[in-house]
C-alpha cells in the first residue's frame, strides 16, 4: 500500500471512529434524558453483542444479512447511482429461492444449493437491474423508484404467501411452503453461526477485488467520478450501470436465499424486518468500499443483536436501536465534511502546520 | 346482475370517497416537499417526519383532549426533525438525499420510540364537516364527510402557488433553488433560505402525519404510515413542483389507496395485498411516465439533485 493509501484509509478510521464516539455520547444523552444510566446501556449494549460467545453468534448472525444488503447500496454507489432497495431484493430473493427449492425436492444437497442460492442471486440481481434500466433509460431517480420497489417486494411476497404459495398446514403463522429438510443449509464448523456469514465475507471480498484490482472495477470508479470523461473515453456506461446494480441486487438477493436456506426454512413476514435499511447504513459507513463493508457489518450486527437484552433490562422499546441506528446515520454523514480538512492527513501541509 | 351493478356503484364512491379522505397526507407531505425542492433541496426523511407528525400530534391529542394543538405540535416536531436535515445539509461534502435516508430511520425510530406508551389510549379525533346533506344515500354523505385539514390544505395549495410566482419571497425561494450563482450574486443568504424552504415544508408534512392520527384512520400504531411520505416525493415531480397540480395528483393518490379496501368492501379479498399496492404502481408509472433521460423536467429547480 503506498503511503497516501495508508493515510486516506487511517483518515477514514479516524473519522469513523470519532462519529460512532459521538453516536455513543449523544444516545447516552438521549437514554440519559429518559432516566436510564448510560454507562448501564453502554454496558449492555456490549454484553449483547460481544461479550460472550452466545452474543458473538448472534451478531455474526446478524451480520451475514447485512454484509450482503450493504453491497446492493455499495457497488451501484460506486458508479454513481444511490440505490436502496436492498430489502426489496431481500424479499424477492427469498421468495425465488423457496421456488426453486420445492421444485428441487429430490436434488443432491450442494446441486439443491446452489440452485437456490442462484435462483435467489439472479431473482435479486434483475429486481435492482430494473431500478437501473429505468434511471439509465427514462431518468427515473434510482433512489425513490429502488424505494418504491422495496415496498412493491413486500406487497408481492405477501399476496403469495396469503394465497398461491400458502402453506396451508401451517396455522400459527402465515407463511409460504417450506423448502425440503434436505436441502437445509447448517451452522459452520465450530462456531454456531449459518454458513451464510462465509457467504457474505467471500462476496465481499470478490467485490472488493473486481473493484478495486480489475479494469472494469476502474473503468467503475471513472463514471461514479466523473460521468462525463466516461462518456468522452467511451466506456459502456449503460451496460456498467447495469452490472453494477445486478451485482448489487445479486449479493441482497443471496441474502435472501441465506435467510430462508438456513434460519427460516420458507418465506414469510420474517423476511423484511429491516436487514435492507440498515444496510444502507453500513454501506455508507464502509464509504462504499465492500472490504471494510465485512467489519462494519460486524458492528452493525452487534447494535442489532444487543436490541434484545436492551429491551428485557431497561424496558426500553424496541425501535431503540433503530434510534441508534439513524443517529449514527446522521453523524457519520455529517463526518463526511471532515474528510480533507485534518491536516495530520495531509502530507503536502505538514510542513506549514 | 342489478346487484352486481349496485355493488359496482357503490366501489366508485368508495374510491372517490377514498380520494378525499385519504389524499390530505399526500398533500400536505407534497406541498411540504415542493417548498423544500424549491429551495434547491431534496428531503426524502419526509416519510419520518410524517410519522413523527402522526405519533406527536396523536399523544398531545391524548394528553391535552385538543386536537388542534396536536395538529399545531404535530407541525412543530415536523420543522424540528427538518430542521436536522437542514443543517447538517449545510456541512460541506454532504449529500441531501443520503441525510433524508438517515431521517427517515431516525425518525421512524424515534417516533415508534417515544409512541409506545400512546398505542393503546384514544385520542379525540378531529371534528367532519358534513357536505353530503343533500344525499339520501348514506355511502355518498360518508364520502362527502370532509375534514377541516382537507379544505385547508387545498386553500394552502392555492395560497402557495400564487406566493411562490407572485411573491418577493417565492423569487428569493425560486432563484435560490435555480441558480446558486445567480442568488449568490444577487446577494441573497443561500443557506438561510433553504433552512426556511425545508423547515417550513417539514411543518406541513407533520401536519400531514397529524391527520393520519387524529382524524384517518385516526389511530396510532406502527403501521400506520405506509410510505405515503415517500410517495409524496415522487408525487411532487409527477406535479412538476407546481402547488395545485399537487392538489389534483394527491387526490389520484387517495383514490389509487382506496382501490383496496373498496374492493373489500364488495367482497373482493382475494389479491388484496396486490390492489394494496397500487399506489406504489401508480407511483413507479407516473415517475416513468413523467421523467424523461434527455433533458431536465419542465418546472424543476435547477439546483435539484433529485433530476439529473
Amino acid at each position: 500500500m503506498t503511503s497516501t493509501g495508508f493515510l486516506s484509509s487511517a483518515e477514514a478510521v479516524t473519522i469513523n471512529v470519532t462519529a460512532f464516539l459521538i453516536t455513543l455520547a449523544l444516545f447516552g444523552v438521549y437514554v440519559a434524558a429518559l432516566g436510564h444510566n448510560p454507562w448501564d446501556v453502554y454496558y449492555v449494549l456490549y454484553l449483547g453483542s460481544f461479550a460472550r460467545q452466545i452474543s458473538v453468534e448472534s451478531t455474526l448472525t446478524n451480520a451475514a444479512p447485512l454484509m450482503l444488503t450493504a453491497l446492493c447500496t455499495a457497488i451501484p454507489a460506486r458508479a454513481g447511482l444511490l440505490v436502496i432497495g436492498g430489502e426489496g431484493a431481500l424479499v424477492v430473493g427469498g421468495v425465488a429461492t423457496v421456488l426453486a427449492g420445492v421444485m428441487l425436492v429430490d436434488a443432491p444437497f450442494l446441486l439443491g444449493v446452489a440452485a437456490m442460492g442462484a435462483a435467489g442471486a439472479l431473482a435479486g440481481g434483475l429486481w435492482i437491474a430494473f431500478a437501473g434500466v429505468l434511471r439509465q433509460y427514462r431518468g427515473v431517480n434510482e433512489t425513490i423508484s429502488s424505494l418504491l420497489l422495496n415496498y412493491i417486494a413486500i406487497a408481492v411476497m405477501y399476496h403469495l404467501i396469503t394465497g398461491p404459495m400458502r402453506d396451508w398446514d401451517r396455522v400459527l403463522k402465515t407463511s409460504s411452503w417450506s423448502i425440503p429438510d434436505t436441502l437445509r443449509v447448517a451452522e459452520l464448523p465450530f462456531i454456531d453461526v449459518h454458513w451464510g456469514l462465509a457467504a457474505g465475507v467471500v462476496t465481499c471480498l470478490l467485490l472488493y477485488i473486481l473493484m478495486r484490482h480489475t479494469t472494469l472495477g476502474f473503468s467503475v470508479d471513472v463514471l461514479g467520478g466523473n460521468p462525463r470523461a466516461a462518456q468522452m473515453v467511451g466506456l459502456p456506461i449503460n451496460r456498467m450501470v447495469l452490472l453494477c446494480c445486478f451485482l448489487g441486487g445479486a449479493a441482497a438477493g443471496l441474502a435472501g436465499s441465506f435467510e430462508v436456506m438456513a434460519v427460516h426454512g420458507f418465506a414469510s413476514e420474517s423476511l423484511a424486518v429491516g436487514f435492507g435499511y440498515a444496510g444502507i447504513l453500513v454501506a455508507f459507513l464502509s464509504r462504499q468500499n465492500p472490504a471494510a463493508i465485512i467489519v462494519l457489518a460486524i458492528l452493525l450486527g452487534g447494535i442489532t443483536a444487543s436490541g434484545g437484552l436492551l429491551q428485557r433490562r431497561f424496558d426500553l422499546p424496541d425501535a431503540t436501536t433503530q434510534v441508534l441506528q439513524g443517529l449514527l446515520f446522521m453523524v457519520v454523514l455529517a463526518s463526511n465534511a471532515a474528510y480533507g480538512r485534518l491536516s495530520v492527513f495531509q502530507p503536502a501541509r505538514w510542513r506549514t502546520v | 346482475m342489478e346487484a352486481t351493478d349496485i355493488s359496482w356503484w357503490s366501489v366508485v364512491i368508495a374510491v372517490f370517497g377514498g380520494a378525499i379522505r385519504l389524499s390530505t397526507p399526500y398533500l400536505f407531505v407534497s406541498l411540504g416537499e415542493t417548498l423544500t425542492e424549491k429551495s434547491g433541496r431534496v428531503n426524502l426523511g419526509l416519510e419520518g417526519v410524517l410519522v413523527m407528525g402522526a405519533m406527536s400530534g396523536y399523544a398531545t391529542a391524548v394528553l391535552t383532549s385538543e386536537p388542534w394543538l396536536g395538529v399545531l405540535v404535530a407541525g412543530c416536531s415536523g420543522a424540528l426533525l427538518s430542521l436536522i436535515h437542514a443543517v447538517v445539509c449545510t456541512l460541506p461534502r454532504v449529500n441531501d438525499i443520503a441525510v433524508g435516508i438517515a431521517v427517515f430511520i431516525f425518525g421512524t425510530g424515534l417516533a415508534f420510540f417515544l409512541g409506545k406508551p400512546f398505542i393503546n389510549p384514544s385520542a379525540p379525533r378531529l371534528p367532519d364537516i358534513e357536505l353530503g346533506w343533500w344525499s339520501t344515500s348514506p355511502q355518498v354523505q360518508s364520502a362527502l364527510q370532509i375534514n377541516m385539514l382537507f379544505v385547508i390544505g387545498f386553500l394552502l395549495a392555492l395560497f402557495l402557488a400564487w406566493a411562490l410566482k407572485s411573491t418577493r419571497w417565492g423569487l428569493v425561494l425560486r432563484t435560490v433553488g435555480d441558480s446558486e450563482e445567480a442568488a449568490d450574486a444577487l446577494g441573497y443568504n443561500i443557506p438561510r433560505v433553504r433552512m426556511i424552504g425545508t423547515v417550513s415544508g417539514g411543518f406541513l408534512a407533520g401536519v400531514g402525519g397529524s391527520y393520519l392520527s387524529l382524524y384517518f384512520p385516526g389511530t396510532w400504531n406502527e403501521g400506520l404510515s405506509s410510505g405515503q411520505g415517500l410517495m409524496a416525493v415522487a408525487l411532487v415531480i409527477f406535479a412538476r413542483w407546481d402547488p395545485v397540480r399537487c392538489f389534483y395528483a394527491s387526490l389520484l393518490f387517495g383514490g389509487a389507496t382506496a382501490l383496496g379496501p373498496a374492493l373489500q368492501t364488495v367482497g373482493i379479498t382475494s389479491n388484496y395485498y396486490l390492489y394494496g399496492a397500487a399506489p406504489y404502481f401508480l407511483t413507479l408509472a407516473v415517475l416513468i411516465y413523467s421523467s424523461s433521460p434527455n433533458k431536465a423536467l419542465e418546472g424543476a429547480p435547477g439546483e435539484v439533485s433529485i433530476n439529473r
